[in-house]
C-alpha cells in the first residue's frame, strides 16, 4: 500500500507502507545514526514523534529478543526510511521490522529521499507532520504535552541488589541506564516522575532519567528533583534529566531548530583538550547555566551545552547518553565518576 | 606543540600488488597539511608518476631508491628535524624501522613523528604483538610461529590444534605468501614458499566463514580516539581484504556488534600509543555459541593503508590529512572539517548512502598465472560504487570495473566449463556472477551460503535483483515507468535494460528521460545531512527526489578520470588528471573530475571544483553532462577508457576540448589511419585484416615471419603475440575465438632487432608546440609500458630524430591535434616506421614532463583553450631513466617472460648523469638487488651467447661465483670463464637450480631466452618461475641484462649521486 507523509507546510511525499496500515500524526525528526534501530525506536524519548532515519538501509539484522530492547514497546509514532530490508540476517533475529511494527501497530513508509525531509528539517526546523494510510488525522503536537506523565512509570519498582541505593526518577528512562547501574552493583529503584521525596525513604543518590518533550511541561518532574535537591541527594541528570536539574535549580532551556539525534556528537569536556563521542536524542538543550553550577561539556560542533555540573556538590548532569545504547560506550566512566563524587 | 622546520616524507615507490595508489593519495594529503603549517618538507618516492612528486608539492623531490642506504644519504644532505613513516605503506615502514634500529635517526637527530616506533615495532612482530593482545584481553587466533619447515611436526602435535591451518609469511606486504592448509602435504608446501619470503612462518587456526570487519580508528596526542569509519567484507575471511569485495558501512551487524568491535579497536589503538591513524581488522562469528559475541583480531596496520584510502573515500572524511596534522601534536577538535567547514574532526562520519568496492584483477594477462583468489592479495586496482540501495551500489561498482560487464547477472564469465558449484565454492574474480547465476537457477540462499560463506544479507540483495531482471517485458513497448523505475534505483543500466527488452540504450534514455526518470545529485557531507556542506564530492543516485547542487553552466569543464588502475592503466593517467584540474584555475573554468577509483588523488575533496565519483560510462556522463550542461569536456587525459567514449558523446552533443571525435576516429581505426599514412608516404610495418585462416597464412607467407598476431576481440587467454613460423601461427589460428568473421584478426609484419622510439607531443591547431624524444632499451617486441626508456634518447641517430620530428609535424597537421598525442615509431637502421598514433597524452607523459621540467598537461590545456605558445625548451643535460615494476610473485604460476603484452603494474625513474648511473637506481628502486653472493646464467642460442660473452666477463669484478646448466657452462668454460655446473630442474639429480636457489646461493638470474624457439621458452618457465618464488632478481632481456652489468661494472653504490631533481634540472 501506498502512504503519504505529509508535513504543516503542505510538503507531500508518497511511500509504500511496511508498517501497519493506520494513519498518525507527531513532529517529524531525523537521526543520523547508522545502527540501534531496535533501540532508538523502543528509546521512550521519541515519544509523539515520526522518525525518519537518514541511514537508507534499514531493517538487516531483524529484531532482537525484547530483552534488548529500551523499553518494553515500540515509543515512536511512525518510521520513515528510504530502503527497508525485510529479508534481514543475523542470529539474533527474532523477526522482521515489519512484522514488529505491523504487531505493535506502527505505521511506517519507504520514502526514497529521506535527505530531502533531512534537510528541510535542518533548515526549517522540526516540524509537525502526519503519515496518512487509511483515514485522516488531526496535528499533534507532543511540545504542548506533559509527554513524562505518559512514559513514566505508575509505581516505583526495584531492580538489582546492593547496599548502595540509587533512586532512578523515571521520565522515560531506557533500560541501559539501569543496567549500566546494576552492572556497577548497585540497587535502582525506579521511581514516578512525581515521586515524592519527603516520603521517608532514603536514597544514597538519584539518577533524573532521559525522556520526551519540552522539559518545561513536566512539572512534575521538576518538582521532584527539587525536593530531591533540598533532601541533599546527590543528582545525576542525563538526558532530559540535564534539562530538568537546569530548570529545577533557576536555569534555563530552549528548542533546538532541529535537535540532536545521532550517535556522533562531539563532547569537551571544558577546559580540557579531552573530546567524547555521544550518542544524543534531544530537540531541547540548556540556555543559561544555573547559578553555582559551570559548565560541563559543551558540544564541539555547535557549541551548546552537554552537561553541568555543581561548583561544590555531587550535583551534575549531562546531555547526552553515557547509558549508550545505540552508540559508541565513549562516555560510560560519567556513571563511575558520578557514584565515586557521591560517596556512595 | 614542537615546532619542526624540515620534514622528511618516504613514500612508496613504484605501483605494485598489494601497494598501489592509494599512497599516492596519503602522501599527498600528508604534504600538503605539512605545507599549511608552513614546514618545508622533502620527499623519496622514485614513482615519477604519482601526484605527490608534482613541483607544487613536496618542496624538494628525490627520485631515489626508498631503501636504508639512499634515505640515509638523503638525511645527511638535508639534515631534517622529523620523518613521516606512515605514508608510504610498508615500503617506508620498513625502512623506516631499519633506519631506527640502525641508529641513523637518532645519530642525525631526527624524530619519527606520529606513532611511536616501538609500537610499530611491536605491530609488526606477529607473536609479539598476538601476545601483547593478550595481555589486555583481546582474542587472537591460535597460532605457532616457526623458522624452519622442521618444526612442522611440532605444530601438528599442539592440543586442540587441526586441520585447516591459515599459514602466513611474516613481515610481508599484503598477505604475500600464505594460503589455507587442509592436510599436511599442503601444508608443507605453503610452509616452504613462505620461507623463501620470509625467516618466519605463522600457522594459525582457520576460522571458516566467519566475517571479516574492519575499523579505521585515529588517535590524537590527547588520547582522542575515533573510528572513522567501519567494513564489510562480503567475502568470508580467508580471502584478502584487498581482493574482497567491502561494503561501508557494516551491513550485517548490529548496535552490540559494531559497538563492542568499534570499543575493542579503540582499546588496542590506545594501548599502542598510535597518533595518527590505525586500522584493526577482526574476524567474528556469524553463528556464536550461546548468542554472544566470539571475535578474534587478525590484524593490525599502525599506518594508513589501501583500506584507510577506502575509509576516506567512502566517508570524505580526510584521514591522511588528519593523521599528518595529528603527528604534529594538534588534537582531533582544533582541526576543521575540510568537508563542512564549520565542524571539526573529532566525530565520527555518519553515511546516508552505502559504498561497495569491487577488486579489479587482470589474472588473465599473466601466462600460467592461477585464477583462485584467497589470503594472498592479486588484484591490481579497485573501483567504489555509491549509491541509496545497495543493490544500486553494488551494479554501479560491476560497471565501474570498465571490463564490458553492465551489472550482476552478467553471464559471459561462466562460460569456462566449471560447474556452478565448483564457481561457487572455489573463489575467482567469477564468482560474483556465479552468485546471481545460481539464484537465477534457484539455488536456495541457504545452500549458496553453506557454499560461498557470504552472508545470507548480500544473497537476498542480489536475489532481488535477479527477481527484478525476471519480470521485465519482453518488449519496450510494455514498459511501464514505475518498473523502469523500480530498475534504476536497482541499479540497472540503460543499456542492459534494452538488451533484455530487445533495443539499444539510447532508446531506453529516451523513454526514461520521457517518463522524467532521471537520476538525483547528492553530495556526500560525513554528517547524512545535519549540518550544510559546502562539499562539492557527488554522487548519482535514483533513489532520491531532488539535487544538492546546482549546476556549474558554461563555466563548468568536465575532465574525465582514469577509472580503475589496471595492467596499462595507472596513477600516470591519475596524474594527468589531476594536472589537467590544475591547468583549468588558469583559465577560469571550474574543473568536474568523473572518476570511480578510490586509490587515487584526483577523487580528493580539494583537487576539483567538483567530483563526481561515478562511473566513467556514456550513460553516467551524459547524465551529468546533462545536468551540468558545461563549457567543455576533455577525454583525452585519463587513459583510453574516457578516449574510447569521444565516439558516443560527440554524438550525443557533447563539446569535446582538444582534437576532433572525427580525426580520433582517423587514428584509432586501423584501416582509416593505414590510409592516411599512405597518403602521407608515411612508412608502417606490412599489416592486414583476416577473417580465414588461409589468406593470413597467405600474408604471413608473403611478408616473412615472425608476425605480430593481433585478436581484435580480446578474450581470456587469447592476447597479442608473436608467431615465428608457420607451425606457430597456425596453432594459434585454430583456435575458434582468434579469428572469425565477427572478429577479425590483425597481423602485422614483426621486425627483428629494431629499437623501439616514442614521440611524445603537445599541439595546437595541428601544430607541434613540442616533441619529446625517448628510446627503449629492449628491442622492438617488449610492450611499451614494459619498456625500460631512456630520456633523453641516447642510441637515436640525429637522422632519424629529424624524420621522427617530421612524421610528428605531418601528423599533427593533418588530424588537426589541439592537445596531447603520442606517436610509437620503430627504428632500424636510420629507417623509422609508425606502429601506432594516440591522440591522447600517454602513459610516459608525467615522465616527460618531469624529466624536462615542461608541463605537458599545461600546455596541453592552453592548447585546448587556444592560447599556448610553442615552448622555449633545451634538452635537460642529464639522463633520466623509467624502469618498470613487476608483481609475478604474487601471481602463483605466472612466467615472468615478458611479451608483446603489457605485464608490468608500475614504474619508478632516476636521474644520473650517464645511462649507467640513472638506470641502477631505477633497478634498485624496483627491487633489484645488487649480487653479493652467486649468479646463475643461462643463455639460449649461441648467436645469445657470443653476444653476452663480454658482459660475462664484467661480472668478474664482482668476485662471485658464476653457475650455470650444461650448455652455457661449458660455453663460459671454453672461452676460459669459470663457472660452476648445476643440473636443470628437470634433471632432478644434486645440484639442481632448484636447490641453488633453496640453498640463497645466488641472489642474480640471468635468463636470455631464445624467443622464436617455443620449446626453450616452456622448458625454462619452471626455473623463471622458481627464481621469482625465492625472491631472487631476474633478468631476462638481453639489452636490459647488458645494461645492468655495465651498471654494476662501472658503479659503485657511491658513485650514484643524491641529487634532488631541482638540482637535475638546474633550477637554484
Amino acid at each position: 500500500m501506498i502512504g503519504k507523509l505529509t508535513l504543516k507546510d503542505g510538503t507531500t511525499l508518497h511511500g509504500k507502507s511496511f508498517g501497519y496500515e493506520t494513519s498518525t500524526s507527531g513532529e517529524v525528526v531525523f537521526s543520523t545514526g547508522m545502527v540501534g534501530y531496535p533501540e532508538s525506536i523502543t528509546d521512550p524519548s521519541y515519544r509523539g514523534q515520526i522518525l525518519v532515519l537518514t541511514y537508507p538501509l534499514i531493517g538487516n539484522y531483524g529484531v532482537p529478543n525484547k530483552k534488548y530492547w529500551e523499553s518494553s514497546q515500540i515509543q515512536i509514532k511512525g518510521l520513515i526510511v528510504s530502503d527497508y530490508i525485510d529479508t534481514y540476517s543475523h542470529h539474533s533475529a527474532k523477526m522482521s521490522l515489519g512484522s514488529w511494527l505491523k504487531k505493535e501497530k506502527i505505521p511506517a513508509l519507504q520514502i526514497k529521499d529521506t535527505r530531502f525531509l533531512t534537510k528541510k528539517i535542518r533548515v526549517e526546523g522540526a516540524m509537525l507532520g502526519k503519515v496518512l494510510l487509511k483515514q485522516n488525522v488531526d496535528w499533534y503536537d507532543p511540545d504542548k504535552d506533559d509527554l513524562v506523565a505518559e512514559v513514566s512509570l505508575k509505581k516505583p519498582l526495584t531492580v538489582g541488589r546492593g547496599k548502595i541505593k540509587v533512586g532512578l526518577l523515571d521520565c522515560g528512562t531506557k533500560r541501559n541506564i539501569i543496567n549500566e547501574l546494576v552492572k556497577r552493583g548497585v540497587e535502582v529503584s525506579v521511581l514516578p516522575h512525581d515521586y515524592d521525596f519527603s516520603l521517608g525513604k532514603r536514597f544514597h543518590a538519584l539518577i533524573v532519567s532521559n525522556g520526551p518533550g519540552n522539559p518545561k511541561r513536566a512539572t512534575p518532574a521538576v518538582k521532584a528533583v527539587q525536593q530531591a535537591l533540598q533532601k541533599n541527594i546527590p543528582i545525576l541528570g542525563i538526558c532530559l534529566g540535564n534539562q530538568l536539574l537546569t530548570l529545577a535549580v533557576g536555569g534555563d532551556t530552549r528548542k533546538l531548530k532541529f535537535g540532536h539525534r545521532s550517535q556522533n556528537q562531539p563532547c569537551l569536556l571544558v577546559g580540557t583538550n579531552k573530546c567524547f563521542l555521544t550518542t544524543q536524542n534531544h530537540g531541547y538543550v540548556v540556555s543559561k547555566i544555573p547559578k553555582g553550577f559551570r559548565e560541563w561539556f559543551v558540544n564541539a560542533n555547535d557549541q551548546t551545552n552537554e552537561g553541568i555540573i555543581h561548583e561544590k556538590y555531587p550535583i551534575m548532569s549531562v546531555q547526552f547518553h553515557p547509558e549508550a545504547t545505540p552508540g559508541p560506550e565513549d562516555t560510560d566512566w560519567i556513571f563511575d565518576f558520578f557514584l565515586k563524587n557521591a560517596k556512595v | 606543540m614542537q615546532k619542526y622546520k624540515k620534514i622528511l616524507v618516504l613514500g612508496s615507490g613504484p605501483l605494485k600488488i598489494g601497494q598501489a595508489g592509494e599512497f599516492d593519495y596519503s602522501g599527498s594529503q600528508a604534504i600538503k597539511a605539512l605545507k599549511e603549517e608552513g614546514i618545508q618538507t622533502v620527499l623519496i618516492n622514485p614513482n615519477i608518476a604519482t601526484i605527490q612528486t608534482s613541483h607544487d608539492l613536496a618542496d624538494t623531490v628525490y627520485f631515489l631508491p626508498i631503501t636504508e642506504y639512499f634515505v640515509q644519504k638523503v638525511i645527511e644532505k638535508e639534515k631534517p628535524d622529523g620523518i613521516l613513516l606512515s605514508f608510504g605503506g610498508q615500503t617506508a615502514l620498513n625502512c623506516g624501522v631499519n633506519l631506527y634500529e640502525s641508529g641513523v635517526l637518532k645519530k642525525n637527530k631526527v624524530s619519527v613523528l606520529g606513532t611511536p616506533i616501538e609500537s610499530i615495532i611491536l605491530t609488526e612482530d606477529r607473536k609479539k604483538f598476538a601476545n601483547h593482545l593478550h595481555s589486555i584481553k583481546v582474542p587472537t587466533p591460535k597460532s605457532y610461529a616457526i623458522t624452519s619447515t622442521k618444526q612442522i611436526q611440532t605444530i601438528l602435535r599442539k592440543p586442540d590444534f587441526n586441520f585447516p591451518f591459515m599459514v602466513r609469511a611474516a613481515y610481508t606486504l599484503g598477505g604475500q605468501k600464505s594460503g589455507v592448509a587442509r592436510n599436511k602435504k599442503q601444508l608443507k608446501e605453503i610452509v616452504e614458499d613462505a620461507f623463501s619470503f620470509s625467516p618466519q612462518v605463522l600457522i594459525e587456526q582457520y576460522l571458516h566463514h566467519y566475517k571479516e570487519i574492519e575499523y579505521e580508528v585515529v588517535r590524537d596526542p590527547y588520547d582522542n580516539c575515533i573510528t572513522v569509519c567501519n567494513m564489510e567484507n562480503m567475502d568470508p575471511l580467508g580471502i584478502h581484504t584487498g581482493d574482497s569485495v567491502v561494503v561501508a558501512p557494516s551491513q550485517t551487524l548490529n548496535n552490540y556488534e559494531y559497538h563492542f568491535l568499534r570499543k575493542v579497536s579503540i582499546q588496542i589503538v590506545r594501548s599502542l600509543g598510535i597518533v595518527g591513524e590505525c586500522n584493526v581488522q577482526f574476524a567474528l562469528n556469524p553463528n556464536p555459541k550461546n548468542g554472544q559475541i566470539e571475535f578474534y583480531v587478525i590484524e593490525v596496520n599502525a599506518r594508513l593503508s589501501r583500506s584507510s584510502a577506502l575509509a576516506s573515500k567512502a566517508t570524505g572524511y580526510p584521514l591522511a590529512y588528519v593523521a599528518a596534522k595529528l603527528a604534529l601534536g594538534k588534537g582531533l577538535s582544533q582541526i576543521t572539517n575540510q568537508i563542512t567547514k564549520i565542524t571539526q574532526t573529532f566525530f565520527e562520519p555518519a553515511l546516508d548512502y552505502v559504498v561497495v568496492k569491487i577488486p579489479r584483477w587482470d589474472i588473465e594477462k599473466f601466462k600460467g598465472a592461477e585464477e583462485d583468489i584467497g589470503s594472498g592479495m592479486k588484484s591490481v586496482g579497485e573501483v567504489m560504487g555509491i549509491g541509496r540501495t545497495f543493490e544500486e551500489a553494488y551494479q554501479k561498482a560491476i560497471r565501474m570495473l570498465d571490463l564490458d560487464l553492465e551489472g550482476a547477472t552478467v553471464r559471459r564469465l561462466l562460460k569456462n566449463g566449471k560447474t556452478l558449484i565448483q564457481l561457487l565454492q572455489k573463489p575467482t574474480p567469477k564468482r560474483m556472477f556465479a552468485l546471481s547465476e545460481a539464484i537465477r537457477k534457484r539455488m536456495s540462499v541457504e545452500r549458496i551460503y553453506k557454499l560461498t560463506g557470504i552472508d545470507p544479507w548480500f544473497l537476498y540483495r542480489i536475489k532481488k535483483i535477479v527477481d527484478e531482471e525476471k519480470s521485465i517485458p519482453s518488449s519496450i513497448s510494455r514498459l511501464t515507468p514505475k518498473k523502469l523505475r523500480t530498475l534504476k534505483e536497482l541499479g540497472f543500466s540503460d543499456k542492459y535494460i534494452g538488451e533484455l527488452v530487445g533495443t539499444t540504450g539510447l532508446k531506453i534514455r529516451a523513454l526514461r528521460k520521457k517518463f522524467k526518470i532521471i537520476p538525483s545529485i547528492f553530495q556526500i557531507d560525513t554528517l547524512a545531512g545535519e549540518f550544510p556542506a559546502r562539499t562539492n564530492y557527488l554522487y548519482l543516485t535514483y533513489n532520491g527526489t531532488h539535487h544538492d547542487v546546482e549546476p556549474l553552466k558554461r563555466e563548468g569543464v568536465v575532465v574525465l578520470g582514469s577509472g580503475p588502475y589496471r595492467i596499462g592503466c595507472s596513477v600516470e593517467f591519475d596524474w594527468t588528471s589531476v594536472r589537467t584540474v590544475t591547468g583549468l584555475k588558469k583559465h577560469k573554468k571550474k574543473s568536474i573530475i568523473i572518476n570511480c577509483n578510490p586509490e587515487t588523488v584526483s577523487t580528493d575533496y580539494d583537487i576539483s571544483d567538483r567530483l563526481y565519483f561515478e562511473e566513467l560510462t556514456f550513460e553516467r556522463i551524459a547524465d551529468i553532462y546533462d545536468f551540468e550542461n558545461p563549457g567543455g569536456i576533455i577525454l583525452s587525459v585519463g587513459g583510453q577508457t574516457p578516449n574510447n567514449r569521444s565516439g558516443s558523446l560527440k554524438e550525443y552533443g557533447c563539446k569535446i576540448l582538444g582534437t576532433e571525435p572525427k580525426n580520433i576516429e582517423r587514428a584509432e581505426n586501423r584501416s582509416q589511419f593505414s590510409k592516411l599514412l599512405d597518403k602521407l608516404e608515411i612508412i608502417q610495418p606490412a599489416w592486414d585484416k583476416f577473417t580465414n585462416t588461409e589468406t593470413a597464412l597467405r600474408f604471413a607467407e608473403k611478408v616473412g615471419y615472425p608476425v605480430i598476431m593481433r585478436p581484435s576481440y580480446v578474450l581470456s587467454g587469447t592476447l597479442m603475440r608473436i608467431c615465428h613460423n608457420k607451425a606457430e601461427l597456425s596453432k594459434y589460428l585454430k583456435k575458434a575465438t582468434v579469428i572469425s568473421k565477427e572478429y577479425p584478426l590483425t597481423l602485422s609484419k614483426f621486425v627483428v632487432d629494431a629499437k623501439e622510439v616514442e614521440y611524445d607531443a603537445v599541439a595546437q591547431n595541428g601544430k607541434v608546440l613540442i616533441g619529446l624524444i625517448s628510446e627503449h632499451i629492449e628491442n622492438a617486441g617488449v610492450h611499451s609500458g614494459d619498456a625500460t626508456i631512456v630520456y633523453p634518447a641516447q642510441k637515436v641517430y640525429l637522422e632519424t630524430q629529424r624524420k621522427i620530428e617530421d612524421v610528428g609535424r605531418k601528423l599533427a597537421k593533418e588530424l588537426s591535434i589541439s592537445g596531447p598525442f603520442n606517436i610509437q615509431f620503430l627504428a632500424k637502421e636510420n629507417q623509422i616506421s609508425v606502429i601506432e598514433i594516440n591522440l591522447r597524452s600517454s602513459r610516459t607523459f608525467p615522465f616527460l614532463s618531469k624529466a624536462s621540467g615542461i608541463d605537458l598537461i599545461e600546455l596541453s590545456v592552453d592548447a585546448f583553450f587556444n592560447s599556448a605558445k610553442p615552448a622555449n625548451f633545451t634538452p635537460p643535460r642529464s639522463i633520466i631513466v623509467k624502469v618498470p615494476q613487476f608483481s609475478f610473485a604474487r601471481l602463483t604460476g605466472a612466467d615472468p617472460l615478458l611479451h608483446v603484452e603489457m605485464a608490468s603494474t608500475g614504474e619508478v625513474a632516476c636521474f644520473g648523469e650517464d645511462l649507467e648511473e640513472a638506470y641502477f637506481k631505477g633497478a634498485l628502486a624496483v627491487g633489484d638487488t645488487i649480487p653479493k653472493k652467486g649468479i646463475f646464467i643461462s643463455i639460449q642460442g649461441s648467436r645469445n651467447k657470443e653476444d653476452f660473452l663480454a658482459s660475462v666477463r664484467k661480472l668478474k669484478k664482482l668476485k662471485i661465483p658464476l653457475y650455470g646448466t650444461e650448455k652455457t657452462n661449458k660455453f663460459l668454460n671454453n672461452n676460459g670463464i669459470p663457472c660452476n655446473h648445476v643440473h636443470k630442474i628437470h634433471e632432478s639429480k644434486k645440484l639442481n637450480v632448484l636447490h641453488l636457489f633453496q640453498q640463497g646461493k645466488v641472489d642474480l638470474v640471468i635468463n636470455i631466452v631464445n624467443t622464436d624457439a617455443r620449446k626453450d621458452v616452456d622448458d625454462s618457465s619452471q626455473m623463471r618461475r622458481a627464481v621469482i618464488d625465492h625472491n631472487i632478481t631476474l633478468l631476462t632481456d638481453f639489452k636490459k641484462a647488458k645494461l645492468f652489468v655495465n651498471a654494476l661494472h662501472d658503479k659503485e653504490l657511491s658513485d650514484l649521486q643524491i641529487k634532488s631533481w631541482d638540482e637535475y634540472l638546474g633550477k637554484p
